[in-house]
């Protein structure tokens, strides 16, 4: 059936219907406030069932109440039709070939009036029409596996796209591109770095901060910066492309596996936590910032390993932790449990008991750092060593989401917890570091001069033109 | 024929055509017989404490070179609602601008350069502007949704300006008419732009985010005399809440002309209403003008959809180096191209604006679209020409132009001369079809120059980021209760104390109206001398010292009628403090008194003088003039007399006495 009044509900439809008047309906509603012509537009399922949305002839939105409606008739009818221009992607066999999975996100979105946030569109015409510039560096196609938010993708997605990503790669593709939201992107860059390996291409995950319904989104620019990556880098690993700056200037590309989402909004938000990025996208150049990379080669020799244990947990240590905490997720069944404490790893003494019985029952427990930089040392202090002694593994500088992603994918192999110790502690791909490089670790501080100075210029003139100022 | 070619009387010959007018010369029906319009729209800061969006503090202004951080971003377009592209966004995307913000942090957070989404409303300004939309007597929506309206120049970090409806059809009274109110909308500020050369902008983040409310008019003006009686209502109106901004750039008119024939051309950023008139007169006057060209191409033109210029590299020592503009030879990257305009004989120097002629119009897009800084081009009609006949001979060779066909020499960056030539030709074929629609910039010298294509409908786009707000009757019912009057029913007041006419504007731009009403209620004051004191006095106080903005004058000028009544002054002596209360505002009355050497003096001790005086006269003898003895009495007595005694009632007694 064909939904005539798209979100509207109670009193509002009520109105709607005695007038016989419907959503795209041109009108004129005569009300207490006085009169009012426009086209009645779909109104979002979370708002009040009191109002009428009109689109007036100065293209403005207003509500009408429905309370004050005397009156009102259909003087015309006038469906949207919201549509990204589709252009026929050209292709030119010079060119490497690029895939790109979709996953949801909002890298390109359209409107949808239901919950009036914005839902992605895709196809590599779409994307053409939105982003011209992708033509001058690959040849795209697209493929939408799932579309839904990064909030919710999980286990079943890492693997369905681990799968996919190696099918592509097996058939020669030269480049995967995959669209995410931006949330848990980091936690899907490390599904992927352990999922995937051995990749002869590079796999280069993008989103964007600011949805692309709007002018100065970054998702074209973030697009731009991640085909390139994916067409000419010489980085074949699992990375992450997006902002460096919050400018439109140039893009990092961070290692699946020391990434992190650190601002809920800035465009600059991905980070890579304890070392420095593997490099730079700029215009059309990839400047690496390190050499100890997988390097892209010409055979398709790819490993998968799509496995995961959904019995992980993750517990953000507080002070006044209950034991019952940890009891719980044992009574659950849950096989493994990475904690992220205070300071070099620590939680407090009254849940030392609860940890020796989960130890006891099998639940693996790996200790990581809430202070996201730096290693965790439980022999520094007796209480660290009393924990280890307990069963708790020190995780050394992995990630809390990167340990817990990778327990979920080590438990997913065997119940062997000394094997899924070989495994957790054993870096695939950057995970762990043997060491942390003195400018692995850089918060700038706002009001220090000589960080003032550096914001006075948006362009990356410090980082590239040779600039004197060039510091730390 | 050949080459007799005289630009200059072109231009004049073509200036009669049009029917041009001064303005101080043109009559009513000059406007009539042009089908004069024009509507406006009046952007108006809301005294807020805080910005729309935001908590970053409104009001505080950072100067040109003080900035803490900046930030660059580029502009692309995007679909509207209804899933179309706006024309200006094209155009705004082919100029290919690198967009710079320089943030204060004092003044903007990471909401102004659109690193966080907006945060609730400002229920300050809200109120503010509903009690603005309620005097404009709109029809106020039930719900406000927040609309982004689209603007690709980059005044805006975000790309778009989130705005929303309060009220609908709303109107306002002028002399002779009744002008309707399209719309009111509360929208936030953008960003003053500090400079913008070749590809790249700089603006400042500081007035970004600023609540302020815009005013459309139906375009009920049919004479820019109109046009400005309308605005200054209009600034009347929002100032009577006595909560809105006032200053530089705290009001903006965006002023709509079109004529019969014509389309709407938007001209913006207008800063002072005394320019609208002057202003809307030469569009309409342009816009006459380009009709003519259009009808005058159209008669040589059979196919005006196949018009194409012609374009070739031109070897620079073609031209005779001596009378080459510097650029040709300064800038060693430039490109320059001769381009061969068909059938433009006598268009390129067709009267436009005074001092100006078709060939401007494309000079000013060449700047906007392709980003040339000017001088970009010469052409073969310059009313002061710089290249020589035989030059331009060489030119029309190399092209092979025809006899009826006008050339002209563009220059600039090899990047950029693909979009110049392609504004060009857009340019010339806009040309058969009349006037384009664009928003112009207002220059203070009355005429106007290209800003960019005028944006529809299409740029307007529900903000995904905020809830709509709704507005009950409660609300409404709460601000009606303490609407200030409306502006006319406060002129026809004035009128009935008698308040000279000379004084409405004063009052009613500085809000002074509820002031002059207290007085004359509250201290049972003469109304004209109330009206002259705060209209003529208090003006020319302002007028000729730089006061403190941030003083409360209105509670001070109050406080001083109360003072004179507790000391039973005579209103005379208020004259004479005023200047002292207003250039000294924290002097206490009593003080202000004693500097102007006041006396408290009886009536009966200063008519004591009188006999003492009468016989000094006789010695002196100024005049034979038989007015001169009350004269230099009262000169003498003056001083002692002003706020102790009625001067008129002294002059009575003095004439009487003498007789």
């Amino acid at each position: 059936m064909i939904d005539l009044f798209k979100g509207y509900k109670g009193k509002a439809l009520e109105v709607l219907k005695k007038f016989n008047l419907r959503v795209w309906s041109e009108a004129v509603i005569r009300s207490s406030r006085g009169e009012f012509k426009g086209i009645i537009l779909p109104r979002s399922e979370h708002d009040d069932d009191r109002h009428l949305v009109l689109k007036i002839p100065s293209g403005y939105n207003v509500g009408v109440a429905v309370d004050n409606i005397t009156d009102m008739e259909e003087i015309g009818y006038k469906e949207a039709h919201y549509k990204i221009p589709e252009k026929e992607f050209p292709i030119s066999p010079e060119k490497p070939n690029i895939k790109l999975f979709g996953t949801g996100g909002t890298i390109a979105s359209r409107l949808d009036y239901r919950t009036g946030a914005v839902i992605p569109a895709f196809s590599p015409g779409e994307l053409y029409g939105a982003v011209p510039e992708l033509a001058d560096i690959c040849n795209l196609t697209t493929e939408k596996l799932f579309a839904v938010f990064s909030e919710n993708m999980g286990p079943e997605q890492y693997k369905t796209l681990a799968i996919a990503i190696g099918e592509e790669i097996r058939k020669g593709i030269d480049g995967i591109v995959v669209g995410h939201g931006t949330d848990t992107m980091h936690h899907t860059a490390a599904a992927l770095s352990f999922m995937v390996q051995n990749s002869p291409v590079p796999i280069v995950m993008v989103g964007s901060q600011r949805s692309s319904d709007r002018p100065s989104s970054d998702a074209a620019l973030n697009l731009i910066h991640a085909t390139t990556a994916a067409s000419i880098s010489d980085i074949a690993e699992v990375m992450v492309c997006m902002f460096g700056p919050t400018s439109d200037d140039y893009a990092l590309l961070h290692r699946g596996t020391r990434v992190r989402k650190m601002h809920s909004s800035t465009r600059s938000t991905f980070r890579t936590i304890g070392d420095i990025p593997l490099g730079t996208v700029q215009k059309d150049k990839v400047i690496p910032l390190r050499h100890d990379y997988n390097r892209r080669r010409s055979d398709k020799d790819v490993e998968i390993y799509p496995y995961f244990e959904e019995k992980v947990a993750m517990l953000y240590y507080y002070p006044n932790m209950q034991p019952d905490m940890i009891d719980s997720l044992v009574e659950n069944d849950y096989r493994g449990i990475v904690i992220a404490g205070t300071g070099l790893g620590h939680v407090n003494k009254p849940l030392y008991p609860a940890l020796e019985r989960a130890s006891k029952a099998g639940v693996a427990i790996y200790m990581t750092v809430q202070t996201l930089w730096g290693y965790v040392h439980m022999f520094v202090y007796e209480t660290g060593r009393d924990m280890v002694s307990k069963g708790v593994i020190p995780a050394e500088n992995m990630l809390p989401e990167v340990a817990y992603v990778k327990l979920g994918w080590a438990l997913g192999q065997t119940d062997d917890l000394e094997k899924v110790k070989e495994i957790m502690l054993n870096p695939i791909i950057g995970e762990i570091t043997e060491r942390e490089p003195y400018n692995g670790y850089l918060v700038f501080q706002g009001g220090i001069p000589e960080f003032e100075t550096f914001l006075k210029t948006s362009t990356s003139n410090f980082l590239y033109k040779g600039s004197p100022i060039l510091f730390f | 024929m050949k080459s007799k070619f005289d630009p200059q009387s072109n231009y004049k010959k073509t200036k009669k055509l049009v029917g041009y007018v001064p303005r101080k010369e043109a009559k009513t029906r000059v406007y009539e017989s042009l089908g004069f319009k024009c509507g406006l729209e009046i952007h108006q800061q809301l005294k807020t404490k805080k910005k729309l969006f935001c908590r970053c503090p409104a009001g505080i202004y950072q100067k040109g070179n003080e900035y803490d951080a900046e930030v660059q971003r580029h502009m692309r377009p995007t679909l509207s609602e209804l899933g179309e592209y706006d024309g200006t966004a094209l155009m705004e995307f082919k100029t290919k601008k690198n967009i710079f913000y320089r943030i204060r942090n004092v003044t903007a957070c990471t909401y102004d350069i659109d690193d966080t989404p907006p945060f609730r409303i400002n229920k300050e300004s809200f109120k503010i502007a509903l009690e603005i939309a309620l005097l404009l007597k709109t029809s106020i929506v039930g719900e406000m949704h927040i609309t982004r309206k689209q603007y690709l120049d980059g005044s805006i970090p975000t790309g778009f300006q989130r705005t929303g409806i309060l009220g609908i059809e709303g109107e306002i009274p002028l002399q002779n008419k009744i002008v309707r109110i399209i719309q009111v909308s509360l929208e936030e500020d953008s960003c003053r732009e500090v400079s913008d050369i070749r590809h790249d902008r700089i603006y400042s983040t500081d007035r970004l985010g600023m609540p302020l409310i815009e005013t459309v008019t139906y375009p009920d003006m049919k004479t820019p005399d109109e046009a400005a009686e309308a605005a200054q209502y209009l600034r009347f109106l929002a100032r009577s809440t006595n909560k809105v901004r006032t200053g530089i750039g705290a009001a903006r008119q965006d002023v709509n002309v079109s004529i019969t024939g014509g389309r709407r051309v938007e001209i913006k950023g207008v800063a002072h209403i005394k320019r609208i008139p002057e202003l809307t007169h030469n569009e309409a006057f342009r816009q006459k003008a380009l009709l003519e060209i259009s009808r005058k191409l159209i008669e040589r033109v059979e196919e005006p959809e196949k018009w194409k210029i012609r374009a070739r590299e031109l070897p620079v020592k073609l031209i005779h180096s001596e009378n080459l503009p510097a650029q040709f030879r300064q800038d060693e990257g430039y490109r320059i191209k001769a381009v061969n305009l068909p059938e433009f004989r006598g268009i390129l120097s067709f009267f436009t604006q005074p001092g100006q002629c078709f060939g401007n119009e494309l000079h000013d897009r060449l700047r906007v679209v392709a980003c040339l800084e000017k001088p970009n081009m010469i052409h073969s009609e310059e009313l002061s020409p710089i290249l020589g006949n035989e030059d331009f001979a060489l030119v029309k060779k190399m092209l092979e132009s025809g006899e009826n066909d006008a050339q002209m020499i563009v220059w600039g960056p090899q990047e950029d001369m693909k979009t110049a030539l392609e504004t060009i030709e857009e340019r010339c074929q806009l040309a058969f079809q009349g006037v384009p629609n664009e928003t112009r910039k207002a220059l203070r010298i009355g005429t106007t120059i290209f800003e960019r294509v005028l944006p529809g409908p299409d740029r307007m786009y529900p903000d995904t980021d905020s809830p709509p707000i709704s507005i009950d009757d409660q609300m409404i019912e709460e601000i009606q209760k303490s609407l200030p009057a409306d502006i006319a029913s406060r002129v026809k007041q004035m009128y009935a104390w008698g308040i000279p006419k000379d004084t409405y504007t004063y009052i009613l731009k500085r809000n002074f109206f509820s002031l002059i009403e207290s007085i004359i209620n509250d201290f049972n004051e003469c109304p004209i001398f109330v009206g002259t004191l705060i209209g003529h006095n208090l003006k020319n106080i302002e007028g000729k010292n730089s006061l403190d903005q941030k003083f409360n004058y209105v509670t001070k000028i109050y406080d001083l009628f109360k003072f004179k009544k507790q000391r039973g002054l005579k209103k005379e002596i208020l004259k004479l403090m005023l200047p002292i209360v207003i250039r000294h505002p924290h002097m206490d009355f009593g003080s202000a008194l004693s500097t102007i050497d006041y006396p408290k003096q009886m009536e009966k001790d200063i008519l004591l003088h009188l006999p003492v005086l009468k016989e000094k006269f006789k010695k002196i003898k100024t005049s034979k003039d038989p007015g001169a003895e009350s004269r230099w009495i009262m000169g003498q007595l003056r001083p002692i007399a002003l706020g102790n005694m009625d001067l008129k009632k002294l002059r009575k007694i003095v004439d009487g006495v003498k007789k």
